[in-house]
């Protein structure tokens, strides 16, 4: 008889009550519904945060567990807020235009409001019709199937072809890095039907919640993330648990032994892969009507690596680590830009830290990937020893980053 | 036909020496015309042009200058021609033809101007340009023929012809009769003189050229009256509906000759039911219901069967009556023999203008190819080498355009400062690169994907450390004089000398790399190891050194070509990033570890992007694009690139 999944994993329940505690402790303080100690724009950014912690599981999963180096699931998060920001923005015109017409001495007729919709939207890129790809805009449902179905469709045409043709390791994630270069540089064109580089805006406004005041709306997205990010938790958890996950792990540590064995190595990191960037869009929907604002240079080859660097620093191979990487990197980038930090006087110079802030993250980066390759997440280790995989000294492969029993880490060295 | 015999008496009047000496006053020769000068007509003038010019007295282009500017009076005394000069309303100051010196002042209504209408004002006009086309200084018959150039004229035909036979400067003859041929083309009489002329310019590549006969290509809209095709050179027959002539443009036609009702736009409709709105209700329909097309169309027809408003055709009867009528393309030039030779010969030109234009693009292609080489061999190396991936070799093309940047602060002369900042910037970024491999890179082989981690921390930091330093904005890295400017072969063909010298720096580099691997002891050494290290370590070469000199040739060769790239590019500090995807790029399309490959993608590369522009011109965002999905293609059939290692040092 196996124990139940939550008592063999107990990291997830942890996880979870951690995530509803905080969940609820910031909706009590938020201004929204209690005390208002918070402010709106900080539950937004918290908001936020918790989306990036969504996408980090995503990369956790294909990098971390799987031990491919996607440059690419920032152009999933991003087509993810395209997707749902084109039904925002065009039903929130259509209210607009609704308003403006309600005087006009005849009732608009539906190809009038289209067409003033289209100018509205498109006028800024010197068009005024609506691009065959807003067809379903109107359409709440369909556009968040198309959250799912077009980030899908992308990474299985994309996995597949790359997959097929054994592109492995450092190749693999130059690939997905042009692939996110080609899709951002396509979407900077005017024509693209996506308003080129002034992207969507005005997200923030949900049309039907417009009566509501933004601090109502922020703690509703702000538990529609944390949600998501439990749920995308719970699920990643459970699958990198059983024999799914067993052979995943082995892909990463030696894809030709897997193979070997008679799994179908590609059909696995096709499935992890468009998994991940299925969650990865779903996390793109949830964070950019928090954010307000989509334009292309979100999808900017450099943000893919970003998030690299938050799940390496969080710790790989396991899903708590990315999510610690994630909100810890992003809120402390946001208070070091932001100008909370104080500047250091040094008599000669003064640290702006908005200047020297990447400096640091650079360096520090380098830091954890030279000498902690556990990252944060590896502190956790030295309280729990117990936590570690016992695998009585059998090869773990040669990933060092990823979790892996310290006894090996330490004769690894001397290879 | 008299008009033409006396212009050719003038001809031959010019053919005379013009060095004659004066016969006669040039004022003499005016009184015995008087006549015909105060009463000038287009007729008369010639006869008078012919006497003046046969008398050839020096003052006369000036005279003529003045006669045409209205500026020559008579005095009624005595018939004498003056100039004049006022010096109060009242007063005129009288100047002496030929002297200019002043002869007395007369009252206003002393004198009389001379008023030649427009018909004679050309004539003399193009008596005035022969004369500026035969002036002994050439830049004054250069600024002439400009001046035809500029603003071409029919009479100016004639007397450039004569000029231009008589022209001894080789180079103003050659202008002369070019622009003969283009004022042929545009004004001549005789169809047999503007075809020669039109095929004398076959294959000419030159833009004026091109523009001297597109003008007798232009063509009108016309439509037919009846069945008949209307009077005219037609070009051809155009049916409504197509890329000519859209549904809208066609039934405009027919309704601007009267064939047709006025189009009722939805906008007039619109208007015509608010018009017509009482108690909120059009022609017995209620206003809320009018919120569809369809329900206004019917709302307006009830108007118009009520005789209120116009009829409103629909589009598929709009179609019908403008299927129903003929539309023709006719040419503005008359001459069908014209026309056909225009288009002959536009057509020839086209086809050397297109062989030409892939040249200029070839050419292009492999200066921008060039570029991704120096950009991406660096990269070849250390990746072929080490299997270990730069992220940071963006930044270390920026570190040596900004040591370019840096020595042209100390070094004004900008010659000099590029033969300093070429090997500063090597030994910069070269200890950047061994420092780096020493400090990171070592403690992280056999873990590619750290190295591309722990490489990209440093680049942002890299990046940033630039920004802090030298700021936002960008920084200019200017060349030296002698490489301003272009090769040009042709309108069409021209490249930059700066693109030339970045290719003669890459074929540099790729020879120099080619004897540094195949001819030197640290060659072999470093082939040794790229192909197997514990094999190369037992045989006593020193992987760790080897190892460490690669690295530090990859970075050096990136400050160079950050040097290149900052000549033709501005300086700013993210300028690597710029160029790092497409390295990559270059690399992993060309294979890795072989300088061969390195060149073979960067050609694939450049020659791609550029003619993937040359199709969508005006979009180089959808080039970039359409070039990375080609890559990702490319790496399906080729997953090692177009020269792949072969055994065992192909690896894993």
């Amino acid at each position: 008889m196996r124990r139940p999944f939550v008592l063999r994993h107990p990291s997830v329940l942890v996880f979870l009550a951690l995530l509803a505690l905080f969940t609820l402790g910031v909706t009590i303080l938020s201004e929204g519904m209690g005390l208002g100690l918070i402010s709106t724009s900080f539950v937004k950014t918290l908001g936020k945060t918790l989306c990036l912690c969504l996408i980090a599981v995503a990369m956790d999963l294909v990098w971390g567990y799987c031990g491919i180096l996607s440059l690419g699931h920032f152009a999933f998060f991003g087509l993810g807020g395209y997707m749902i920001g084109m039904w925002l923005m065009y039903e929130r015109t259509k209210g607009i235009v609704l308003d403006s017409l309600v005087n006009a001495p005849l009732p608009p007729t539906p190809e009038e409001v289209r067409a003033a919709i289209g100018t509205q939207i498109f006028g800024v890129v010197g068009g005024s019709e609506i691009p065959v790809i807003w067809t379903f805009a109107d359409s709440l449902l369909a556009q968040l199937a198309l959250v799912v179905l077009v980030p899908g469709l992308l990474a299985l045409v994309f996995g597949w072809l790359a997959f097929r043709s054994r592109v492995t390791g450092v190749y693999l994630s130059i690939l997905t890095q042009a692939m996110t270069l080609a899709l951002s540089l396509y979407l900077f064109q005017n024509d693209s039907g996506l308003r080129g580089n002034n992207g969507l805006s005005g997200l923030q406004n949900v049309p039907g919640l417009l009566h509501l005041p933004q601090s109502v709306v922020s703690i509703g997205f702000f538990w529609a993330s944390a949600l998501a990010l439990g749920l995308a938790y719970v699920l990643a958890a459970w699958l990198v648990s059983g024999k799914f996950g067993s052979v995943v792990r082995g892909i990463r540590d030696d894809e030709a032994r897997v193979r070997f064995l008679g799994y179908d190595v590609e059909a696995y990191k096709l499935t992890v892969f468009t998994l991940t960037a299925v969650l990865a869009a779903l996390a793109g929907a949830l964070y950019y009507p928090q954010a307000g604002i989509i334009n292309p240079a979100e999808i900017a080859p450099i943000a893919g690596i970003y998030l690299a660097v938050w799940v390496a620093i969080g710790g790989r191979g396991r899903l708590y680590g990315a999510v610690i990487g994630a909100a810890f990197v992003s809120l402390l980038s946001s208070w070091f830009t932001g100008g909370g930090a104080p500047p250091i006087d040094l008599g000669v110079y003064t640290i702006q830290w908005t200047d020297w802030w990447l400096v640091l993250l650079g360096l520090s980066f380098v830091a954890v990937t030279l000498f902690a390759p556990k990252g944060i997440g590896g502190l956790v280790d030295l309280v729990l020893p117990g936590s570690v995989p016992d695998r009585h000294g059998a090869d773990l492969g040669p990933d060092q980053g990823a979790l892996r029993e310290a006894e090996q880490a330490r004769t690894e060295d001397g290879k | 036909m008299g008009h033409l015999l006396r212009l050719c008496a003038l001809a031959l009047l010019f053919a005379l020496p013009l060095s004659r000496p004066a016969a006669a006053d040039l004022q003499t020769v005016l009184q015995e015309n008087a006549e015909d000068v105060i009463r000038a007509s287009r007729r008369t003038v010639e006869d008078v042009l012919a006497a003046l010019l046969a008398d050839n007295d020096p003052a006369l282009p000036a005279f003529l200058e003045e006669w045409r500017g209205r500026n020559v009076y008579v005095r009624e005394a005595d018939g004498l021609f003056v100039y004049v000069e006022e010096i109060d309303r009242e007063t005129y100051r009288l100047l002496d033809i030929v002297t200019r010196a002043e002869i007395g002042t007369a009252g206003r209504r002393e004198v009389t101007q001379l008023r030649p209408n427009s018909g004679v004002q050309g004539v003399i006009a193009s008596a005035l340009v022969e004369f500026q086309l035969r002036d002994p200084d050439p830049a004054r018959r250069a600024a002439a023929l400009d001046a035809i150039a500029r603003n071409p004229e029919a009479g100016q035909l004639g007397p450039l012809t004569r000029a231009a036979e008589a022209e001894t400067d080789p180079v103003l003859a050659a202008r002369g009769a070019r622009l003969v041929t283009f004022l042929t083309i545009a004004f001549a009489d005789e169809t047999a003189d503007r075809v020669a002329a039109i095929q004398s310019l076959s294959g000419d590549l030159s833009l004026d050229a091109r523009a001297a006969l597109n003008p007798l290509l232009t063509t009108r809209l016309v439509l037919a009256e009846g069945e008949d095709p209307p009077p005219g050179n037609i070009a051809a027959e155009v049916r409504p509906g197509s890329e000519t002539l859209g549904w809208e443009a066609a039934y405009e036609m027919l309704v601007q000759a009267g064939r047709a009702p006025a189009q009722v736009s939805d906008a007039d409709r619109n208007a015509a039911l608010v018009a017509n709105l009482a108690d909120g209700r059009v022609a017995g329909v209620a206003v809320a219901s009018l919120n569809t097309e369809a329900a206004r169309d019917a709302a307006y027809a009830a108007l118009a069967a009520e005789g209120i408003v116009p009829p409103r055709q629909t589009e598929a009867e709009r179609r019908a009556s403008a299927a129903a009528a003929q539309y023709f393309l006719v040419y503005t030039e008359a001459d069908p023999a014209v026309t056909a030779a225009a288009e002959q010969a536009l057509d020839a030109i086209e086809l050397r203008v297109a062989l030409n234009q892939f040249l200029d693009l070839s050419l292009d292609a492999l200066s921008l190819a060039s570029i991704y080489f120096l950009a991406a061999i660096g990269l070849a190396i250390t990746f072929g080498v080490m299997g270990v991936i730069n992220m940071a070799h963006g930044e270390f093309i920026m570190m040596g355009a900004y040591t370019g940047y840096v020595v042209q602060l100390f070094v004004p002369d900008y010659t000099l400062s590029i033969l300093i900042a070429l090997p500063l910037a090597f030994a910069v970024t070269f200890a950047a690169g061994v420092a780096m491999e020493r400090l990171v890179i070592r403690w992280l082989y056999n873990r590619p994907l750290e190295t591309l981690l722990a490489t990209f921390g440093i680049s942002i930091a890299l990046q940033q450390l630039a920004k802090n330093i030298f700021g936002t904005q960008a920084r200019p890295l200017t060349s030296p004089g002698w490489l301003d400017g272009a090769w040009v072969l042709n309108d069409i063909v021209s490249i930059s000398y700066i693109r030339i010298a970045i290719f003669g720096l890459g074929v540099l580099f790729f020879v120099l790399l080619l004897l540094i691997l195949n001819r030197t002891r640290l060659g072999l050494e470093v082939r040794a190891v790229t192909q197997n290290p514990r094999m190369a370590a037992s045989m006593g070469i020193n992987p760790d050194r080897i190892n460490m000199l690669t690295f530090g040739l990859g970075s050096g060769i990136a400050g160079i070509a950050g040097v290149a790239i900052g000549l033709y590019a501005k300086v700013t500090s993210e300028m690597g990033a710029d160029y790092i995807v497409q390295s990559f790029m270059t690399v992993v399309v060309g294979g890795v570890g072989n300088i061969w490959g390195t060149l073979l993608g960067a050609t694939l590369i450049g020659s791609l992007q550029k003619g993937i522009e040359w199709f969508n011109p005006s979009n180089t965002l959808a080039a970039q694009t359409y070039m990375i999905l080609f890559i990702i293609l490319f790496i399906q059939f080729r997953p090692k690139g177009i020269i792949a290692l072969k055994g065992r040092a192909a690896g894993e």
